[in-house]
C-alpha cells in the first residue's frame, strides 16, 4: 500500500460519510478453513465519530466522479471538488488490513456513476468479488446497487454481499423529479425490485437444496433525505411503512438534511440539519416496528407531521387518555407496550415478574421503569391512579413532561437570520 | 455476627456455600484471607476450598437452574465489583431454599441486581470485542492492549479465535496483566514482560512492522473525514465511546 492511498482514502470517504447506514447485522457467516472473518447476526459498532455515529464498516467510495448533477448530493458532477478512483486491488487491501486489526466489521461499497450504471456496477461487483473468493473473506458486505443497472448485476452481487441497498432520498417523484431530473422512481424501484424477487427466489430454492448460495441474507435497506423537500412525516412514513411491508426490506432509514451545496437555490437554507425531527422520525419507525403500532395511529390527516416536543409514542398516549391507566398487573404485553415510559425490555419484564407477586411502584422503579411518564397512565398494588391522565388532562400532563426550557433541545430552525451590515 | 474467610477463589466461593448449610449456619460477610475482621464477630470459619465439595454445588445449580442463570452468576464473579461474591452467596441460597425457581422473579431484589450486573459485565464484554485494536509486529504478530473495568477477556476467547483464525495474535489485559495467545492452533494463557511494552502498555515503535504506522495513519484519517461536522454532538460521542478506552484506540492518539 502506497502513501497516496491516504489521500483517495480522505476524498473517498469525504465522499461516502453522509450515507447513514452503518448496520452490520441480519445474518451469521462462520469462518471457513484458511479464511479470514465471520459475521456474527448481531452487529458490532467498532468505533464511534465525533457526531454519535457509529462506525462498523468501512465506507468508502470506489470512485467520486459522477455523470449525474443530483441537487442534494455533494458528488454532483457541477461541484468542484477533489476527485478520486480506487483501483480494485487497493480497496480490497485495505479492507483486509483493517479487518485484521479490528477497525471495522466488513465493507460499505457505494460509488458514484461513471460512463453508465451497468459500467459502475461492474467494478463494485469485482471488488467484492475479489474479496469473497479470492481472499476468503467472511465479514461483511455492504453494496449499494447503482440504480438503472441491469438485472443481472444485481443477482452477481446479491451472491457476494450481505446486504444490497438502494436510496429513495427523496419520497415523492414530484420533488426527485425537481431535485434531479436525471433520476424518476422508477429507476430506484426497479434495482429494488430485482433485489427482492432475488430474495424470494432464493428462498425457495434453498428450501429444495440447502447447497444453494445464499442471495443478499441481510435483506436491503433505503434512506431517505428529511428536510431537503417539503413532504410531511406522514408522507415520509407512509412510504416507509409500505416498504417495510416488502419481503427482505430490513431498514429505512431517514437522514436530516445538510446543506452541502448552499449555493442552489431549490434546495431550503437551513441553519443547522433538522436533528429533532430526524429523532423524532427514527422513534416512530421504532413503533411500526418494535412497538405493534399501526402508521394511521402515528400520523394521519390531522395531525400529518409529528410533534417535536414530544416523541411520538407520548403523543399517541395524549390523544387517546381513554386508552389508560393500564393495568400493570393484569393488561396484555401489548397494551404494556403502550404505555410511555415502558419500552420493550421492561415490559418483558414485568410479564414474567408479576407472575411471582403483585408490581407495585417501587418494583417498577427498580426495573426500569421511567415512573416520571408512566405514572399518569398506569395503576398498579398501591396506585390507585388518581393522577392519570383521565383524572386530570392531557394538555396538563403534556405541560409537566415537555422538557424544561434549561435542558430543552433547541428546536429545528427552519430558516436562516439575515444579517444586514450596519 | 458470623462471618467467612476464603481464598477469593470462584470454587472458594461455592465450597462456603456448601460448608454454611453443612454446619447450618451463614455468614453476614465473606472476609478474603488477609482481610480484617469487622467489629462484634462471635465467630470466623475458614473456608478450605475443596473441588468436591464446589463440584456439588454446582451439580445442585446445575438441577435447579437454567444453563443461562449459571451464565449469569459466572459473569456477576467476573465483575469482580465490591460485594458481588456476597449477591451470589445470597442468589444461590434462595435457589435452594425456595421450591420453585426464583430465577424470573425480577421485584426480587437480589435476582434483579444478578442481572444488573451481568448485564454490565456483558456490555463491558461487548466493548472489549469492539474496541480491541490490534497491533502488527515486525514478526508478524497481531498484538493489542486493553484495560477493561470487568475481568471479560475470557469471555472474548471464543469470538476473537473464531474471527481471526488465520493470523497469529495477542490480547493483553493491562490491568490485571495477562493476556492470551492464540498461535494459529489454539489459545493459551500468557504473562508478558514488562520490557517489551511501553510505559503505556503498547508494543516499542521500532518493533512494528514497516507498514503499520501507515495503516494507523490511513485509519486515524479515515475516522476524521467520516465526522460530519454539521452534527458535532461530543456527549454522545463519550456515551458510545468511553474516555477510558482511549487510550488504547488508534484513532483517538
Amino acid at each position: 500500500m502506497k502513501e497516496e492511498a491516504l489521500a483517495k482514502l480522505q476524498i473517498l470517504a469525504e465522499s461516502a460519510k453522509y450515507d447513514v447506514s452503518c448496520a452490520s447485522s441480519g445474518t451469521t457467516r462462520k469462518n471457513i478453513a484458511g479464511g479470514i472473518g465471520n459475521t456474527t447476526g448481531w452487529g458490532i459498532c467498532h468505533s464511534f465519530t465525533e457526531d454519535g455515529r457509529c462506525v462498523s464498516l468501512l465506507k468508502i467510495m470506489l470512485t467520486n466522479y459522477c455523470i449525474y448533477d443530483c441537487a442534494y448530493c455533494i458528488n454532483r458532477r457541477s461541484n468542484d471538488i477533489r476527485r478520486a478512483t480506487f483501483s480494485v486491488d487497493e480497496l480490497v487491501e485495505l479492507t483486509i488490513e483493517f479487518y485484521r486489526r479490528n477497525y471495522i466489521e466488513g465493507l460499505f461499497l457505494s460509488s458514484g456513476v461513471i460512463n453508465n450504471p451497468d459500467y459502475t456496477m461492474e467494478r463494485m461487483v469485482r471488488v467484492i468479488k475479489e474479496l469473497r473468493t479470492i481472499h476468503r473473506f467472511n465479514g461483511y458486505i455492504h453494496m449499494k446497487s447503482i440504480p438503472g443497472c441491469s438485472q443481472q448485476l444485481v443477482h452477481e452481487a446479491g451472491l457476494y454481499a450481505d446486504r444490497l441497498s438502494v436510496n429513495i432520498e427523496i419520497p415523492t417523484e414530484k420533488n426527485l423529479k425537481l431535485l434531479a431530473p436525471e433520476k424518476d422512481h422508477e429507476s430506484v424501484f426497479k434495482p429494488m425490485q430485482f433485489i427482492q424477487q432475488g430474495i424470494i427466489e432464493n428462498v425457495e430454492e434453498r428450501k429444495k437444496s440447502r447447497f444453494v448460495q445464499r442471495f443478499v441474507p441481510a435483506g436491503q435497506s433505503t434512506q431517505m433525505i428529511v428536510g431537503a423537500t417539503d413532504e410531511s412525516d406522514k408522507q415520509i412514513l407512509k412510504t416507509a411503512d409500505f416498504l417495510y411491508n416488502q419481503p427482505g426490506m430490513k431498514r429505512v432509514y431517514y437522514s436530516g438534511f445538510i446543506p452541502v451545496n448552499g449555493y442552489d437555490n431549490r434546495l431550503p437554507a437551513l441553519k443547522q440539519p433538522p436533528l429533532v425531527r430526524e429523532n423524532r422520525l427514527y422513534q416512530a419507525d421504532w413503533l411500526l416496528r418494535f412497538y405493534e403500532f399501526n402508521i394511521d395511529e402515528i400520523v394521519d390527516d390531522k395531525h400529518p407531521d409529528l410533534d417535536l416536543e414530544i416523541d411520538p409514542k407520548l403523543s399517541w398516549a395524549l390523544r387517546h387518555p381513554e386508552f389508560f391507566p393500564v393495568d400493570i398487573n393484569k393488561a396484555a404485553y401489548r397494551d404494556l407496550l403502550r404505555v410511555p415510559g415502558i419500552g420493550v425490555k421492561s415490559a418483558k419484564l414485568i410479564v414474567v415478574s408479576r407472575k411471582y407477586a403483585r408490581l407495585n411502584a417501587r418494583d417498577l422503579k427498580k426495573i426500569g421503569i421511567v415512573m416520571k411518564k408512566a405514572q399518569y397512565f398506569i395503576t398498579c398494588n398501591e396506585l390507585s391512579g388518581l393522577n392519570t391522565v383521565n383524572d386530570t388532562s392531557p394538555e396538563y400532563i403534556k405541560n409537566l413532561l415537555i422538557p424544561k426550557k434549561k435542558d430543552q433541545k433547541q428546536p429545528d430552525l427552519q430558516q436562516m437570520s439575515l444579517i444586514f451590515p450596519e | 455476627m458470623i462471618v467467612f474467610r476464603y481464598d477469593k477463589t470462584f470454587e472458594g466461593l461455592l465450597t462456603a456455600i456448601f460448608d454454611a448449610y453443612n454446619r447450618n449456619t451463614f455468614p453476614a460477610k465473606l472476609l478474603s484471607s488477609g482481610e480484617i475482621e469487622p467489629l462484634f464477630v462471635e465467630e470466623c470459619h475458614t473456608v478450605i476450598t475443596d473441588t468436591k465439595k464446589s463440584g456439588r454445588v454446582w451439580k445442585g445449580l446445575e438441577k435447579k437452574t437454567m444453563p443461562i442463570t449459571r451464565n449469569m452468576l459466572s459473569y456477576v464473579w467476573l465483575s469482580e465489583i465490591n460485594g458481588c461474591d456476597e449477591t451470589i452467596f445470597k442468589y444461590i441460597r434462595k435457589v435452594f431454599d425456595n421450591k420453585t425457581s426464583i430465577e424470573m422473579n425480577f421485584a426480587d431484589e437480589d435476582v434483579l441486581q444478578v442481572r444488573n450486573i451481568a448485564q454490565k459485565v456483558n456490555r463491558e464484554k461487548q466493548r472489549v470485542i469492539e474496541f480491541v485494536r490490534f497491533q502488527k509486529t515486525a514478526d508478524g504478530m497481531f498484538f493489542a492492549p486493553i484495560a477493561p473495568e470487568h475481568n471479560v477477556l475470557p469471555l472474548t476467547l471464543e469470538h476473537f479465535t473464531k474471527r481471526f483464525a488465520d493470523q497469529q495474535w495477542i490480547i493483553y489485559d493491562t490491568k490485571r496483566d495477562y493476556g492470551y495467545f492464540y498461535n494459529l492452533k489454539e489459545t493459551t494463557e500468557i504473562t508478558l514482560d514488562r520490557d517489551t511494552l511501553t510505559q503505556e502498555g503498547k508494543v516499542n515503535v521500532d518493533l512494528l512492522d514497516s507498514e503499520e504506522q501507515l495503516f494507523q495513519h490511513l485509519w486515524k484519517s479515515y475516522f476524521k473525514s467520516m465526522t460530519i461536522k454539521e452534527r458535532i454532538n461530543p456527549k454522545l460521542h463519550r456515551q458510545h465511546l468511553p474516555v477510558r478506552f482511549w487510550k488504547y484506540l488508534t484513532e483517538k492518539q
